[in-house]
């Protein structure tokens, strides 16, 4: 094992992932997710960020199904697509998804279809941008572990 | 006996949402529980065999072959309260108006902070309210629970070694006759009384207050409900 190329490694690993907290991709639930993780379960956190990448694009699909008339936007689905989207952003951590989720249900509790659409781009834009930086961490980590070296614990303040 | 001291405190997990259940079954993984998910309400009493009677020729109940004769033993339910058909109330209620099974103690989790609903949930039953998303630290509040069911298991197995007993359930009210040192003495009358306590509380109608207040000394005001960082305002 090279230990300069995984020191090297686990400070980027570091970096990268205080950067995500700090631009708040990721609020503090992200760290509880890493915490369940151990040397049984390596691919927990991975497996549960998909499965809501995978949720994601279920949702804002159905929900863009619901937008499209003007004149016949079921905005019940439209509230339970947006209640079960915050839902999941909130137990992964992913804290800008989470936030124009917020703002979504707002526009859906006054039914304002103009401001629905913009909230659904915004989700879309969110989610993929957040689903790129997540795979890039879970790159690094990989390159950590094929290094030799283990995954550092890193803690928010 | 069948009744291992070593057997693990078994969860009955209940959520509509594949993402949720797998994040509180890991929860509870980490906990050290066993977990069982389910993403129903019916489903969750079809489990507990509610729903069908208990099944005596399911080969799943013979292989488990509890001492208090369900076909699965469940330690505790904890379910999400938005749930299609059978929300996480109805379940609540279903269990606490069942015989067999009202001494569970029942959790529910939603992800939206309403006290009305947080009240409604307590009234009926639960033994406590989780706002999702759940964290380990909210977990601990279980741990009684695990404990005493904990307790109870090896409580019974040591009553069965030395006393008298018949279905691991002393016959009578009495000093067991053991020769032993005093120091024998002493050690089994706490057992007795602390298993009378248990029977007793699972013989009773007694409402989860007071059970509560047996077990814990703690106030039957059940107008503070135990959950925290929840405002109460109204």
């Amino acid at each position: 094992m090279n230990t300069t190329v995984v020191a090297q490694l686990q400070r980027q690993f570091q970096d990268y992932i205080v950067s995500l907290y700090q631009q708040g991709f990721l609020d503090n639930q992200f760290s509880e997710l890493r915490k369940l993780q151990d040397e049984g379960t390596p691919d927990f956190v991975s497996e549960v960020v998909f499965l809501f990448f995978d949720d994601c694009s279920k949702l804002i699909n159905t929900m863009s199904t619901s937008l499209e008339q003007p004149d016949n936007v079921d905005f019940k689905q439209l509230d339970s697509g947006v209640h079960q989207l915050k839902g999941s952003s909130s137990s992964v951590g992913a804290k800008r998804v989470k936030n124009v989720c917020i703002s979504f249900k707002e526009c859906c509790d006054v039914q304002n279809r103009e401001g629905c659409l913009r909230c659904l781009q915004q989700v879309d834009y969110e989610y993929k941008m957040l689903k790129t930086k997540l795979q890039e961490l879970f790159n690094l980590e990989q390159q950590i572990l094929q290094a030799g070296g283990t995954i550092p614990q890193v803690d928010i303040s | 006996m069948g009744m291992a001291a070593e057997s693990q405190f078994h969860v009955l997990a209940v959520d509509d949402s594949l993402f949720d259940r797998k994040l509180i079954e890991r929860l509870l993984q980490k906990s050290s529980c066993q977990v069982t998910t389910v993403d129903s309400g019916s489903k969750a009493l079809e489990f507990l065999g509610l729903r069908q009677g208990i099944d005596s020729n399911d080969p799943n109940a013979l292989s488990t072959a509890p001492v208090n004769h369900q076909v699965v033993e469940v330690n505790l339910i904890i379910t999400d309260y938005c749930m299609p058909g059978m929300t996480g109330y109805d379940l609540l209620k279903k269990v606490k108006e069942s015989s067999a099974f009202r001494d569970i103690p029942v959790v529910i989790m939603s992800s939206e902070n309403v006290p009305a609903r947080i009240s409604r949930c307590l009234e009926e039953g639960a033994e406590e309210f989780f706002l999702k998303p759940v964290r380990l630290a909210d977990l601990n509040k279980l741990k009684p629970h695990m404990m005493k069911t904990k307790l109870k298991n090896q409580k019974l197995e040591e009553i069965e070694k030395t006393s008298n007993v018949e279905n691991g359930v002393p016959t009578a009210v009495v000093e067991p006759e053991i020769k032993d040192s005093t120091k024998v003495e002493i050690e089994i009358l706490p057992l007795q009384q602390d298993l009378l306590l248990v029977q007793q509380e699972e013989q009773t109608s007694s409402t989860n207050n007071k059970r509560k207040s047996v077990e814990e000394g703690i106030s039957t005001d059940r107008a503070r409900p135990r959950f925290d960082g929840i405002a109460t305002a109204v």
